[in-house]
């Protein structure tokens, strides 16, 4: 008896023994460079898919029951998921991840946002006081939030601080040249012109010095309207932009129809991992949306 | 001479061609001279750019990083100064209504059921509901606090209630939950959500009957959080026990208690669902019900069970775009103790109810929403000492049909249109309306 015991509990050992960091990312691609950097060492959930809008989610019990047993809570934050997340966050009784202690972390925190403004009026739509949150088309911003993370991580699970270390140089280390070549490879898309269905490119057309020629939605959050469709159409009749780009999870047809009046050809760019079927992770990602936006600039 | 002449003009025009071939070239050199210098400016602006940004960017980090080793999160630098950086969220909800019936609500009731509490038809005609003023903030490390002030207009006069008053403790360890102080119940589905969160104008039969529309008072609650990946949550209440179905404060103060359960998860990347189960034990001294001049009283132990299933579905749960919810609830009670009615003596009553709701709504597109509600009720008949009374039981289980749409332009705003088909009461009752849900400020995450 006293035999099988100790059999069961050496078998237990490496359950025991292997802390794996429990982490609920509220996006896509905070799970992704969680895991870039913890690899074995981390469990990642992310809270939403590349296929639903941020903004809008249901603070569904399935949520509530991963942010209840999560050790690190990594979300885009400025005010992105404030229409959810502080709803699981009530209901998950989870004091390690509440806002201020060691298990939470908003990556925009650590990144120069971009329409910062202190003074908003909602008859702009839905702002963010706080700036553009939709930081993670900047590859740059992904380095600058890497670091803050590992510190995280290495604090949250000091015993594998050497291997969270260690994750964080070699990420880096692919990410830079990574960047390097795609830096190389877009260079010919600098002054290239983009209408946005919404202002989710921002930090993009910074890094890779596309200028915002308009915006679908008329006002920030706000579906796009017939009124505010056929007034591009006008602008945009003589040419003017280049490309028309949209993420997956928002409506084709205000694209695609301005597209088709306007003959700019209307493209879907992957806001982030699982957004588009290559863009697998956060390397895969960048190809893509680099990618794509040469195709259809060379489509002119 | 002639030739002469014709050989200046030969020449001047020969001249004039030759300069204006020339300034051509000239233009040309220049225009890619300035070509070059656009495009030398814009490669170095651009280089220039992007030095900016990177450095900024490591000045940033250097900045977050000596915060983060701090664990502070960073906002929006400065703005907030002084006195006024501690100010909490605060939020109002503006709701009205403009509200038509075939008959008289000031006649309305459902024979057998007895309103009491806040239940009730929608006010005729143009007017408000509650305008609520809500304020919340973190008081500390381990509290949060929260305020909801109602004010209303009753027969002309204002009214300022309030509705929550509750702090609650964010710091227990082990998945435990615990508030305290003035808060709607967790009992049910609908109980503990606020009014401008509602499908339709008004809360369906069971919730008007039983829980006098939304069950609310001064307590304390515990929930605790399952670790698992199934939503598993359980909770339980004391009640002061001042308010419909309890009342006069019963057991020194301490009379009522709940006690409830929820499951939920989700179904593939489009659905998700959450069921649970209820149960509320409250005790009632003096209670009054009906006719709010000359109310029924109820002294006994009124026993609510209650049963919900809720089911969300989005194309993968890109909630924004099209979604589609149902919702139903079941609920049992049962009443034991003795009732007074106008003018007379107590008289013994024992007697079983049910209630029920079933809806579904549908966001076809965004902004957009259609839905329809059934909602009934139906009771034992408390005995021949009730005949003709107010609590006899009606020919037939009142129920009501209803239906309703609505707009909205943003999350802040709300405009629906209802129509209620009202088989509760004696006659039929044909019910519309318009209402307006409009909220600015501050406005908290809705829960699932």
């Amino acid at each position: 008896m006293t035999r099988t015991i100790c059999v069961f509990l050496f078998a237990l050992m490496p359950v025991i023994a292997v802390a794996d960091l429990e982490i609920f990312a509220c996006e896509p691609e905070w799970a992704a460079l969680a895991k870039e950097i913890g690899g074995s060492h981390v469990n990642t959930f992310s809270a939403t898919t590349a296929l639903q809008d941020p903004h809008y989610i249901q603070a569904r019990p399935s949520l509530i029951a991963k942010v209840r047993r999560a050790n690190l809570l990594i979300c885009s934050g400025a005010q992105l998921e404030i229409g959810w997340l502080p709803a699981l966050l009530q209901k998950a009784n989870n004091r390690k991840v509440l806002p201020g202690s060691n298990g939470y972390m908003e990556a925009s925190a650590y990144v120069v946002r971009v329409d910062a403004t202190g003074n908003v009026d909602r008859a702009q739509g839905d702002i963010h006081p706080e700036g553009n949150p939709h930081i993670q088309t900047d590859p740059h911003n992904i380095a600058a939030v890497a670091k803050p993370l590992a510190e995280r991580l290495m604090s949250l699970d000091p015993e594998n601080a050497a291997a969270y270390a260690a994750g964080l140089e070699d990420f880096l280390g692919r990410w830079h040249d990574a960047i390097e070549t795609w830096e190389a490879q877009a260079r010919i898309l600098r002054g290239a012109r983009g209408i946005t269905h919404h202002k989710s490119w921002v930090y993009l057309e910074r890094w890779l010095g596309i200028e915002e020629a308009a915006n679908l939605e008329a006002i920030p959050g706000l579906p796009p309207t017939a009124t505010h469709l056929s007034r591009l159409t006008k602008q945009f009749e003589q040419g003017g932009a280049d490309f028309i780009i949209r993420s997956p999870y928002q409506d084709a047809r205000p694209s695609e129809w301005l597209s088709e009046r306007t003959g700019i050809p209307a493209i879907v760019l992957p806001l982030t991992v699982g957004g588009t079927e290559r863009a697998q992770d956060l390397f895969s990602l960048y190809d893509d949306i680099v990618d794509r936006l040469l195709t259809a600039s060379k489509h002119e | 001479m002639r030739g002469l002449l014709a050989l200046i003009v030969v020449t001047l025009f020969f001249a004039g061609f030759g300069s204006a071939e020339a300034q051509e070239s000239e233009i040309e050199a220049l225009r890619a001279a300035v070509e070059q210098l656009r495009a030398d400016y814009d490669a170095r602006i651009a280089e220039l750019e992007r030095r900016l940004a990177v450095a900024e960017q490591s000045a940033m980090q250097a900045k977050r990083t000596t915060q983060s080793t701090k664990g502070l999160q960073a906002g929006t630098p400065a703005g907030n100064t002084g006195s006024s950086a501690f100010n909490p969220a605060i939020g109002v909800i503006f709701q009205g209504q403009a509200w038509n019936f075939s008959r008289n609500p000031d006649d309305y009731a459902i024979p057998g059921f007895p309103f009491g509490g806040e239940a009730g038809p929608v006010d005729e005609g143009l007017g408000i509901g509650e305008t609520e003023l809500i304020l919340n903030a973190n008081v500390d490390d381990k509290f949060t606090a929260w305020l909801t002030v109602a004010l209303a207009l009753e027969d002309g006069e204002s009214v300022v209630e309030i509705e929550e008053a509750w702090v609650e403790a964010t710091a227990l360890p082990a998945g435990l939950g615990m508030k305290f102080g003035r808060f709607f119940s967790g009992i049910g589905y609908l109980n503990s959500k606020h009014s401008h969160t509602w499908d339709f104008v008004d809360q369906p039969l069971p919730y008007q009957a039983f829980l006098g529309d939304q069950f609310l008072d001064n307590g304390l609650q515990f929930r605790w959080l399952a670790p698992t990946d199934l939503y598993m949550e359980f909770g339980g209440e004391v009640f002061q026990g001042s308010r419909y179905p309890a009342g006069g404060n019963a057991d020194s103060g301490f009379g009522s208690y709940s006690l409830f359960a929820k499951f939920g998860g989700d179904v593939g990347a489009n659905s998700s669902w959450l069921a649970g189960i209820s149960y509320l034990d409250a005790t009632a001294i003096d209670r009054p019900s009906g006719d709010e001049d000359d109310p029924l009283v109820f002294n006994g132990d009124s026993q609510l069970t209650g049963a919900q299933f809720v089911w969300k579905w989005s194309p993968n749960g890109n909630w924004k775009q099209k979604n589609f919810v149902f919702q139903s609830e079941f609920f049992w009670r049962s009443e034991d103790g003795n009732y007074t009615l106008p003018g007379g003596t107590p008289l013994l009553y024992d007697v079983d109810q049910t209630g029920w709701y079933a809806q579904a709504v549908y966001q076809p597109v965004p902004r957009w929403r259609f839905g329809g509600r059934v909602d009934g009720l139906s009771t034992d008949s408390p005995g021949p000492l009730f005949d003709d009374s107010v609590l006899s039981r009606p020919g037939s289980n009142p129920m009501r049909y209803s239906m309703m749409a609505d707009w909205s332009n943003s999350e802040f705003s709300r405009l629906r249109l209802q129509f209620t088909r009202d088989e509760a009461g004696p006659l039929d009752d044909t019910q519309w309306g318009i209402q307006y849900i409009h909220s600015i400020g501050a406005h908290g995450a809705h829960a699932f």
